[in-house]
């Protein structure tokens, strides 16, 4: 009788099964590691000494972000600038701008927010992205939305659309009430600002750069 | 039903099965609410809003699916290892826990839907976190009862003939019960946040349950069509090391935008490229093993062809299983594909394309294979020795399957109108975002969607109707 084959022989690819899955998991905890402390957040410091973190510190909402093309990366990434006024300051403490982001980050998930929109790119498709809400054009002082909430900043008319949704239509599907406290709001946008202040790896592509481009032209 | 049935483990698994087609149910109707607000957005408006309704869509989704893989390892359990499973009272009681918890948190969705902004809404009404909604409480229930399914697993398996199916299935469990743990914590980094619950995801449906799949094939192949077991189980094991090999790392696909670093682009397209390999693997698998068999029952004697003899024990189940090795390839592998290298995702991610892909990989890759399991307690349950196919289970099969396969069709081209003006176009912006949704190519692949749901519904009654009326139906082989 022939030597039997390696290939046709169930322990030898059980023990390969046990192998590739093994070495697979140590790499995905490694560069888990890794990842970890590449993503954890910046501290104050941090943004006073221009380091760049690729998620900043809650203080981030005291500066100007910006979105511009880096050229060595080839894509854009968020640049904080200036000081910049977050709802009438721009010295809010660690404790304080932790305890918003706090708020608005346990506000995006008591409101579902993901189950509409995608934040990062996750999420339903019903709704805006929410990645670079913040830099949107529509909010700044050339858009639509602070003529419409009757407020004079940014952060007044997202706060005001937030906790009054349906009143402020924008389209035919429209945003419901979700019982949006004054309070929750002001939360939840210190959460979109900081969250466009994080360093997705270019997305979305070409943010905001369309402005009054139609059809093409 | 039942009567025929003298193990407890499999009476168990009727069970879960049927718990399962119900909450199957709920998960169509709740899509098609959501299908219906894309095409008339006052619809429900604050009352069963779009964000409950697909909530419910998809946590209906992975409940009756995680309930269809309890049931099928207490169907599979006494076959495999010879004997009755261990702890099967236990196991009785934490399914009436596990049943009572989900109609306690969909009722709390439905009626509460969503909280203030503090530590209780995630506690006790909503977490927020696609596909892991359910309310923390929830999920300590779910370990618990997560943790008696696999000590039941394991004492039988160890007790009892342990074959590699089983084996398989044992690792295989106590990872995706593990896995659940890293979706139960709360941070103010968003990032780390998605970070930890792509484990859960994506370690479930592109890793785990994949894994699930290959073992449950391979049953099928053996009891439905009799497949030599070594041969069966010799390709389970290439197959777990193909789908670990490239679904672990393939995680890395779902961190090229969340804050993580540059260097998941090329791990994350490398090994979420080779995903599909396995998938292709597991088709031909399927098809070459039926082959064979039929082959060997033709050589056997039974060459005249009009008179061939099926090998194929149970038509229903066998065709959801071969639909299943169709279905996984072309939903998971191929729709997975277009979407998976960075420089494609960079337009695509967050678009209906992820949703045409998540529908048929979904179906295709899980809903067949374990409808196909319920055939096969069917058979069990009513002692019949070849079932047959009725009008009402090939209605089902055609209309599901082409209701999907439809969606998806409609999906695709909206997530292309998507993916063409709000992002490339347009630049991403809330505006870019709703040119996109207004365009009329849009308009109509949503009105199709919504048709193909209707579809698929209709597959639905006739599922539920040859479910409930095919076991006394005379056709059968007795």
């Amino acid at each position: 009788m022939a030597k039997k084959s390696v290939w046709s022989d169930n322990r030898f690819w059980q023990r390969s099964a046990a192998w590739i899955t093994g070495f697979a998991s140590v790499l995905l905890i490694w560069l888990t590691f890794d990842s970890m402390g590449q993503i954890s957040m910046g501290t104050d410091a941090d943004l006073q000494s221009g380091v760049t973190k690729r998620v900043p510190a809650p203080t981030v909402i005291n500066y100007k972000i910006t979105y511009e093309m880096d050229t060595k990366r080839g894509h854009e990434v968020p640049v904080i600038g200036e000081k910049e006024k977050f709802f009438g300051r721009d010295d809010w403490s660690e404790e304080e701008a932790a305890s918003l982001l706090h708020l608005g980050k346990l506000g995006s998930q008591a409101k579902n927010c993901m189950n509409c929109h995608t934040l990062l790119g996750n999420g339903a498709y019903y709704a805006p992205d929410l990645t670079k809400a913040w830099l949107d054009p529509a909010w700044g002082p050339t858009g639509s939305m602070q003529a419409m909430t009757g407020k004079n900043t940014k952060e007044e008319a997202m706060a005001e659309f937030l906790q009054h949704p349906s009143t402020y239509p924008t389209h035919a599907r429209m945003m419901p009430n979700l019982g949006i406290t004054a309070e929750e709001a002001k939360g939840l946008v210190a959460f979109l600002k900081h969250m466009s202040s994080i360093d997705t790896n270019g997305f979305p592509r070409n943010f905001g750069r369309m402005q009054g481009a139609v059809n093409g032209k | 039903m039942a009567n025929n049935i003298t193990s407890e483990s499999k009476q168990l698994a009727t069970w879960y099965f049927t718990f399962a087609a119900i909450i199957f149910g709920a998960q169509l109707l709740f899509g098609l609410v959501a299908a219906i607000q894309y095409v008339m957005p006052g619809f429900l408006f604050e009352i069963i809003d779009f964000s409950v309704a697909r909530m419910i869509h998809i946590n209906a989704l992975v409940v009756w699916m995680v309930f269809a893989m309890f049931g099928s390892v207490y169907w599979l359990l006494p076959d495999e290892t010879g004997i009755e499973t261990v702890g099967i009272k236990l196991g009785k009681l934490l399914f009436w826990i596990f049943a009572a918890a989900i109609v306690v948190v969909v009722l709390v969705y439905l009626l509460v839907q969503v909280g203030p902004a503090d530590e209780t809404t995630i506690w006790f009404i909503n977490e927020g976190r696609e596909y892991i909604e359910a309310p923390r409480w929830a999920d300590f229930g779910i370990v618990v009862v997560a943790l008696g399914f696999v000590a039941n697993l394991f004492l039988t398996g160890m007790k009892g003939q342990r074959s590699g199916i089983v084996t398989v299935l044992m690792a295989d469990m106590i990872a995706f019960s593990g896995l659940y743990l890293c979706g139960m914590f709360f941070t103010d980094n968003i990032s780390m946040d998605q970070y930890w619950w792509w484990w859960v995801i994506h370690l479930w449906v592109e890793a785990t349950w994949e894994v699930f799949v290959g073992a449950l094939a391979a049953y099928g192949l053996i009891t439905i069509i009799g497949a030599h077991r070594k041969v069966v189980e010799m390709w389970l094991w290439i197959e777990v090391a193909m789908l670990f090999g490239s679904g672990i790392l393939g995680l890395g696909h779902h961190y090229f935008w969340i804050g993580t670093p540059e260097y998941w682009w090329e791990i994350g397209a490398l090994f979420s490229a080779l995903e599909p390999l396995p998938l292709v693997a597991m088709f031909i698998h399927v098809l070459y093993d039926w082959g064979k068999t039929q082959g060997q029952e033709m050589g056997e004697g039974h060459i005249d062809e009009d008179h061939v003899k099926s090998v194929v024990t149970n038509k229903p189940a066998f065709t959801w299983f071969v639909l299943n090795a169709f279905g996984n390839f072309l939903g998971a592998g191929i729709w997975g594909f277009f979407h998976t290298l960075p420089q494609v995702n960079l337009y695509t991610h967050g678009t209906q394309f992820t949703s045409a892909h998540g529908h048929l990989a979904f179906f295709g890759a899980y809903a067949t294979i374990l409808l196909g399991m319920m055939y096969l307690a069917i058979q069990g349950s009513n002692g019949i020795k070849v079932l047959k196919h009725t009008k009402a289970s090939i209605w089902a099969v055609s209309l599901i399957t082409s209701g999907v396969v439809g969606m998806t069709v409609a999906l695709t081209i909206a997530g292309y109108v998507q993916v063409l003006v709000s992002r490339a176009q347009m630049g991403a912006t809330w505006a870019a975002y709703f040119d996109g949704q207004s365009g009329m190519w849009f308009a109509q692949a949503m009105d199709w969607r919504l048709v193909m749901g209707a579809v698929t519904f209709l597959g639905f009654l006739f599922l539920i109707k040859d479910f409930l009326s095919t076991g006394k139906n005379p056709v059968h082989e007795r």
